[in-house]
């Protein structure tokens, strides 16, 4: 389907509520709750803590360490999109101190991976639109030692 | 709370689990009532009120084109994991509260081969989270069990022991579905599915149905049969801070999960310790969850599985038995339907009914788990 490169260059996120791109590169869009100050992934209106209707736009740290990891071996059924054969990749929690993230990880061997594992936010290619748009998302790489 | 009257289960009924073509959910539902009423020594028409559900095999109160037509009112409950445990819930409330004194529960369910597929909508989930292969029940199992094993000296071999304990145990159990026992090497050489799980340490989905007959103490002994007391189920969701299925964040902050809580409210409703279990079934939805859900519910200390497997413990003829019809991963996944396989299998061990894997010794006080998307919990505790 998706196997030859497209005339277009186009790219577009999976979703434009997630990434915003700052001076520094991209960042999550989250919110936090004014009252008690909890961070959600993606942004939500109300707080699933205290209720209140007092959340706002906060964008989350680009740095984190690994707090959860494991690897899909198989192809998961649609909704999931991929381009051609299927490659297995890393997927994880990422905690930003304030929240911890579910993302995807740039690395899919498992014995890189560990508890404690710095790593930054990226954009990463997920699959290709009908089109040839290129789409992106998010996902954790390690930081260079 | 306020429960007047007692609880008994009169009668179980089951289609077998595993895959039967040509046989839809419904019908499934349908033969496994019939053997509940036989198995009760009731009739259809006797039956004052139904709870009843699937997750993917239509509604449960479509049954009674096939059951009679007799008016009697049929509530649909469509709870995910929980549909069993919720479904047998209402219909004790509606003994307790002294409003009927003879009820069905139902179960079933018929999913196609490989991997749940879920909508993130329903869920309130953005599309993304689906299109780039998050939306992915095992992922968060392997990822939950990996930590635990660092945190409490969890090792791979344990893992393999709990999947080959099922498959020996539904190579006892004539409606189990997977009953071809795998050596411990076979486990673990299987090929990958989100590391340290392999292919063997999960379930498929499946299908299967269960019916239970419920009564009121009174109306069980005007009947003359001897129920299994049903001393306690109680239900719970997540609370804030607890790491679930399905979460694009979590907290900072730590709570315990819906299985602790569910758990030790139905142990302090039925007035029994989880030390005085002698039968129990815990959700395996794949092995790792059998060791983590062992202590979440109290039946053990966090770390203690290892030497437990070791030991044997947990077997059929060990001190503690889990999971003595195979569990999950030996009968599969039928969503509507675990719950209540659960609450059959105890019943059986209770009535000394479980044939080949039949714990020795009769015991007297089982316990149930169940626990599933997006972070909800059912335990219920029966007695003679
Ligand atoms: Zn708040």
């Amino acid at each position: 389907m998706a196997h030859q490169q497209p005339m277009t260059t186009t790219t577009r996120m999976v979703d434009p509520d997630l990434v915003a791109d700052t001076s520094e590169g991209p960042a999550l869009r989250g919110a936090a709750c004014t009252e008690c100050s909890t961070t959600t992934f993606p942004a939500q209106d109300r707080c699933p803590r205290c209720s209140a209707l007092a959340m706002s736009p906060t964008l989350l740290p680009r740095r984190g360490t690994l707090w959860a990891h494991t690897v899909q071996h198989f192809a998961p059924k649609p909704p999931f999109r991929h381009d051609g054969e299927f490659e297995p990749f890393g997927l994880g929690y990422v905690d930003l101190g304030s929240v911890i993230v579910e993302s995807r990880l740039t690395v899919s061997d498992v014995t890189a991976l560990s508890p404690g594992l710095p790593v930054r936010l990226a954009l990463v290619p997920a699959f290709t639109d009908d089109d040839g748009t290129t789409v992106t998302t998010f996902a954790f790489e390690p930081e260079e030692q | 709370m306020g429960n007047h009257e007692d609880v008994v289960i009169i009668g179980v009924g089951m289609h077998r689990f595993g895959r039967t073509p040509g046989v839809s959910g419904r019908q499934m539902a349908v033969h496994a009532t019939h053997q509940a009423l036989a198995d009760a020594g009731i009739a259809w028409p006797d039956v004052q009120f139904a709870f009843g559900g699937s997750y993917a095999a239509g509604d449960a109160d479509a049954l009674v084109a096939d059951l009679g037509l007799t008016g009697l009112p049929f509530v649909n409950v469509k709870n995910g994991c929980g549909t069993g445990g919720s479904a047998l819930t209402s219909a004790r409330h509606a003994i307790a509260s002294g409003a009927h004194d003879l009820g069905l529960v139902v179960g079933f369910d018929k999913h196609p081969r490989g991997a749940f597929n879920e909508d993130p909508a329903n869920l309130g989930l953005g599309e993304w989270y689906g299109s780039t292969g998050m939306m992915v029940t095992t992922q968060f199992f392997a990822m939950k069990i990996q930590r635990y094993m660092a945190e409490h000296g969890i090792s791979e071999r344990t893992l393999a022991k709990v999947s080959t304990k099922a498959f020996r145990n539904g190579a006892l159990n004539p409606m189990a579905w997977r009953r071809e026992p795998l050596t411990e090497e076979q486990v673990l050489e299987a090929p990958m599915v989100n590391p340290p799980l392999t292919q063997y340490m999960f379930c498929s989905p499946g299908e299967g149905a269960v019916a239970l007959v419920v009564a009121s103490a009174e109306r069980a002994r005007r009947l003359g049969v001897e129920g299994i007391r049903l001393r306690g189920v109680e239900f719970r969701s997540r609370r804030f801070g607890s790491f679930e299925v399905y979460n694009t964040w979590i907290s900072p902050e730590r709570a315990e999960g819906p299985t602790s809580e569910a758990a030790r409210a139905v142990f302090e409703a039925a007035g029994v310790g989880p030390e005085e279990v002698q039968v129990a079934q815990v959700q395996d939805t794949e092995s790792g969850a059998e060791v983590m859900h062992l202590a979440e519910t109290g039946l053990c200390a966090h770390g203690e599985q290892e030497q437990w497997y070791a030991d044997g413990v947990t077997e059929i003829n060990g001190r503690l038995p889990v999971n003595t019809d195979g569990g999950v991963l030996a009968n599969g996944e039928p969503i509507g339907a675990t719950g209540l396989r659960q609450v059959h299998e105890i019943v059986q061990q209770l009535r000394g009914r479980a044939g080949e894997h039949q714990v020795p010794g009769r015991p007297s006080v089982g316990f149930t788990h169940v626990y599933g998307a997006p972070g909800i919990s059912a335990c219920t505790v029966l007695t003679r």
